[in-house]
């Protein structure tokens, strides 16, 4: 336990990194694959965080919540997934902006 | 027959509304039965009446029911008739069913040939109610009625623009004085508490002396109705327009009975003028200046019709003159007289347009003496009766109206000075119609000539304009009687001569042409001042644009409805940012999230940079 001390900081530091990441894929990626792998990324940069701080200030919560993070993530991409295979059926693409049919 | 008066306005509108519903279904024969001989059975029961009248000089007072009862007010539906009444009612009916006599050959050819005389019978229902009222408020009524048989008959033949322009005028110009005129039974409502004419008139008498300035008021708003409705000074320029109708109409309308409407009224509230003597000079001035302003322009019309209009004002103008001095009696029967022998004309012209397939030039016409005998009696003697020739009905007339007014202290002579002058006028623009109408060399070929159907009543009025004026009407007891004095015998004389000349003149000018009047007509002046008469001295361009332009520029300024504006702005506003917004609302999630994290970033940058330390 007490030899590998990493400081918060740098956790943090790549929990953001991450979720820049993700964001980041997020907004450039078309493929809607790509999308939900961007999501988990950032899901997963969150749960870091959390586990970051929990570990920091020796308190449960943070490892609490990570479980409620991973069920959250588990639930969207079956979801997620689902709608991809929809998706795929209507508009034989799984282009995000090929299957736009708002007329704004 | 005295408690059966209300059938005479009943029978024609009974016949008008029975055309408005079934005309579509009557043959054209049924037609023109139901329209005359409803008014043939309204002229057989005046006719009755009348034989009733003249042996027991039975002032009749029937009242039928109450209309309404407003907070002490209560206007009845109940006639009034004396002599007046009869007089009035025996040349609507009569001269009335002459006319609708001519109609049926005249409109022959009209498909519109029910509406035409459902529209006529209405008209001739109103003016009964008119004459027949009792009380102003009714008379107001029958006023108004006519005012709308008139639109309608007007712009009969709506399907020309200018037809249906000619009606609105007609419409609206008299309808300004009919404003004023209610104004005056509102006026004369709250200051004597009652309409019923001869209650009213008793009262007024009680209430106010001889020049008070209240009876001048409302005096003074009566004679603005009747200027409207009888065409005078200032309201005159409906008249002529309103030739755009059938010719039996104007004939009917705008020469026997609605536009003498105005003098009626001024007869029938006699009462109320002998108390204010200053709206008496007034209605004198009108009239004589009417009479002379449309005696030069009818000089100068080429348009059969529109002749014959501005005489009908001229000659009204005379009336005018006769009730300003006081003459009421000779007003009447000049009111009368005028019915036959301008009905007469009127229905000549419309035999002549009739055969002359709708010519209405007077110098396309021509050498028509020989080829329509009967149009030409008929002009012959209803002109000498215009102009006042004697032996004929008009001269009767004209003759007491001119001597009376020359007894008018001050101005008399001065008006029967300008009532001479009208006459000579008068008789040179009638002569010159008969002239270059039915002398001369031929221009157009008739295409047939009068059917029995125009050549009766034209032969029947032939002989009321001659003997018209042998006629005794029975209005002595109605009017106060004249002092009966006359004046010197050269004033009588000079009176008589005055119209023979004129005759003379119209001969030399426009027949034997031994007068030559081009060097005149043709100078520089006589040019400018034939225009400026022909253009009925101006006063259409006058009115034209001193009411109508700027009238019809607000109207254009407020169709862009400029207060509307300023809320248009405000939806104009929201349309912008409603498009703005759903500019943004594209379905692209990718922008969607860029935009969230533009916020995102510009919030915690905020945050951080408003309480600084907190990170």
């Amino acid at each position: 336990m007490d030899g590998l001390n990493i400081p918060l900081n740098h956790i943090l530091l790549v929990s953001s990194l991450l979720f820049a990441i993700g964001m980041l894929g997020l907004m450039i990626r078309r493929n809607i694959i790509f999308i939900l792998m961007s999501l988990e990324v950032m899901l997963n940069a969150a749960a870091l965080a959390f586990v970051a701080a929990g570990a920091h200030w020796g308190q449960p919560d943070g490892q609490v919540v990570f479980m409620l993070i991973l069920t959250v993530a588990a639930a969207e991409v079956a979801v997620g997934l689902g709608l991809v295979l929809q998706v795929q059926k209507r508009f034989k693409t799984l282009d995000m902006d090929h299957a736009n049919r708002m007329q704004g | 027959m005295s408690e059966t008066i209300w059938l005479i306005p009943l029978i024609p509108l009974l016949s008008s509304v029975t055309l408005m519903l079934f005309g579509s279904r009557l043959k054209v024969s049924q037609i023109g039965i139901i329209g005359v001989a409803s008014v043939g059975i309204a002229a057989l029961l005046t006719l009755w009446l009348a034989t009733e009248f003249m042996q027991n000089q039975q002032v009749i007072q029937l009242s039928l029911w109450t209309w309404m009862e407003v907070a002490g007010f209560a206007p009845g539906i109940s006639f009034y008739f004396d002599g007046l009444t009869l007089v009035m009612m025996s040349v609507i009916t009569g001269v009335g069913f002459l006319i609708h006599l001519f109609s049926t050959e005249f409109m022959e050819k009209d498909p519109s040939y029910a509406r035409y005389f459902a529209y006529l019978n209405m008209f001739v229902a109103a003016m009964l109610v008119l004459v027949m009222a009792d009380n102003l408020l009714l008379l107001y009524l029958g006023w108004e009625g006519v005012g709308v048989c008139s639109y309608l008959l007007v712009g009969f033949w709506y399907q020309h623009n200018a037809n249906g322009h000619a009606a609105r005028k007609a419409f609206i110009v008299t309808r300004i004085g009919d404003t004023a005129m209610a104004l005056g039974l509102l006026l004369l409502f709250t200051q004597l508490g009652t309409l019923d004419i001869q209650a009213m008139v008793g009262e007024a008498n009680q209430t106010w002396q001889v020049g008070d300035t209240i009876p001048l008021i409302a005096c003074l708003l009566l004679v603005c109705g009747a200027v409207g409705k009888s065409a005078q000074l200032p309201l005159h320029t409906w008249l002529p327009d309103a030739m755009a109708g059938p010719t039996p109409v104007s004939a009917l309308i705008h020469a026997a009975t609605m536009v003498t409407a105005g003098v009626y009224l001024i007869a029938r509230t006699h009462g109320l003028f002998l108390l204010a003597p200053t709206a008496m000079t007034v209605v004198a001035v009108i009239g004589i200046t009417t009479s002379l302003m449309a005696a030069f322009t009818a000089l100068m019309q080429t348009d059969i019709k529109r002749i014959l209009a501005y005489s009908t004002i001229s000659q009204i103008g005379y009336m005018f003159l006769a009730l300003g001095v006081g003459a009421w009696s000779a007003g009447i029967f000049h009111l009368m007289t005028h019915a036959f022998f301008k009905a007469l004309l009127f229905l000549g012209s419309g035999a002549i347009i009739h055969c002359l397939h709708h010519e209405h030039n007077i110098f396309k016409m021509g050498g028509l003496r020989t080829r329509m005998p009967v149009t030409f009696w008929s002009f012959m003697i209803g002109s000498a009766a215009l102009a006042a020739l004697p032996m004929t009905s008009g001269f009767f007339s004209k003759d007491q109206i001119l001597l009376q007014a020359y007894q008018l202290p001050d101005i008399g002579p001065a008006l029967w000075m300008a009532g001479l002058l009208g006459a000579l006028l008068t008789a040179i623009y009638s002569f010159r119609l008969v002239f270059v109408v039915f002398f001369g060399k031929a221009n157009t070929e008739p295409d047939k000539d009068t059917g029995w159907r125009m050549a009766v009543p034209l032969s029947v009025l032939c002989f009321l304009a001659m003997v018209g004026g042998w006629f005794m009407i029975p209005v002595s007891e109605v009017f106060p009687a004249s002092d009966g004095s006359h004046p010197a015998h050269w004033v009588e004389y000079v009176s008589i001569s005055v119209p023979i000349v004129g005759v003379l003149l119209a001969y030399f000018i426009f027949y034997s042409g031994r007068l030559k009047i081009d060097g005149l007509a043709n100078s520089t002046l006589g040019k400018s001042l034939g225009q400026f008469w022909l253009s009925g001295w101006g006063i259409d361009w006058l009115y034209d644009h001193l009411f109508v332009k700027p009238y019809y520029g607000l109207a254009n300024m407020l169709k862009g409805e400029p207060v509307d504006a300023i809320y248009g702005l405000i939806v104009a506003l929201n349309q912008t940012f409603n498009h703005w917004l759903s500019v943004a609302q594209s379905g692209r999630m990718r922008w969607y999230l860029a935009s969230m994290v533009a916020g995102l970033i510009l919030v915690i940058t905020l945050a951080a940079n408003l309480s600084e330390g907190a990170l």
